[in-house]
């Protein structure tokens, strides 16, 4: 871990009892959804994380049990740090807090969060549909559950079958 | 000048007219300005001095679709750009035709998933289609004179059924 981090994580760790993962120089603090806000506030005012450079989510849906991660990667370019927080999600009704009052940006990542894995950021100002179509209902691409392939695969033995029920366009 | 001296004595030329609406409409056929995605690049190429599609007749690339007689549609179709892919083309002026151009566009080659359209002909009629990801300048000049040999084997009341029909 960078010297300059070390306070830092500590601090986070007292505070907030953060739980703390390392792997090759990059440090990953695991936070609780409803510390999300206060931590966000608290590096960027306190310790110059002054960018949230990224905001994505993973789903474990196999392996971990909170099923997914909410990810904030936070720079500081005053510092020159990086610092990655880590938000388990249960897969029930996922939620996190809006994060749009402490970075503006947070604005897109979280409607593209809520279009691909169903995550809902509460208090949201403008919460519409960001990437997909503006009709689209119900699944979340980027959710492991979500099937591969769109379309069976033609191949000569079946090209007839499928041939039947593709629906060409006319004139 | 020219022409009357290469005519000779007889200033008349006999042919039937389907032939020669046929052949004025493979002569100067004019493709829209589009371009979807990397197989787009093909084309600029394909159009530029090296390939030069102006051999076929195809001097310009229209900007606005009302001025051009064929779509090539170059590259991947996303459900988001389907409705506007449609659009265009019913703003094109009869007679109209539509290259697929490359594997996304015949049938989305590798791209089997939600975002995008698995052909473009679910929404609107494709003629010649272009294999290749992307298809060389050949391939696509190719994929043109195919259609033109389409084009010239037209028979006016094929048309005319067709437009009856719809």
């Amino acid at each position: 871990m960078d010297t300059k981090l070390e306070p830092i994580v500590q601090a986070l760790q007292e505070k907030f009892s953060a739980s703390l993962e390392e792997f090759r120089n990059e440090v990953h603090v695991f936070v609780n959804p409803d510390q999300i806000v206060e931590v966000l506030t608290l590096l960027r005012d306190k310790y110059d994380f002054e960018l949230l450079s990224a905001m994505t989510a993973v789903d474990y849906l196999p392996q971990m049990s909170p099923r997914f991660h909410v990810i904030y990667q936070l720079t500081s370019l005053a510092k020159n740090l990086s610092l990655q927080l880590r938000v388990p999600v249960n897969g029930a009704d996922p939620q996190v807090p809006t994060a749009t009052g402490v970075y503006e940006v947070a604005n897109w990542r979280e409607r593209e969060l809520m279009d691909m894995f169903g995550i809902t950021a509460v208090g949201h100002p403008d919460p519409r549909i960001l990437l997909l179509p503006e009709d689209w209902k119900g699944k979340h691409p980027l959710r492991k559950d979500f099937p591969l392939g769109y379309e069976e695969v033609q191949f000569t033995f079946n090209f007839d079958d499928i041939n039947l029920r593709k629906h060409y366009a006319k004139e | 000048m020219g022409i009357e001296q290469k005519l000779g004595n007889m200033g008349v030329v006999t042919t039937k007219l389907e032939d020669l609406v046929n052949w004025s409409r493979t002569n100067a056929m004019w493709p829209m300005l589009f371009g979807l995605a990397c197989c787009a690049i093909e084309m600029m190429a394909a159009q530029a001095a090296h390939y030069d599609m102006s051999r076929f007749g195809m001097e310009l690339m229209r900007a606005s679709p009302r001025q051009s007689d064929l779509m090539i549609v170059a590259g991947r179709l996303s459900r988001k750009m389907a409705p506007v892919l449609r659009r265009l083309y019913d703003q094109m002026p009869e007679p109209k035709w539509v290259i697929a151009m490359g594997d996304c566009a015949s049938c989305t080659g590798v791209f089997n998933n939600y975002s995008l359209v698995q052909g473009v002909d679910e929404v609107v009629p494709v003629d010649v289609y272009v294999a290749g990801c992307p298809p060389r300048p050949e391939a696509l000049i190719h994929g043109v004179v195919t259609l033109y040999e389409k084009v010239k084997g037209d028979k006016f009341k094929d048309v005319v059924v067709q437009t009856k029909s719809a």
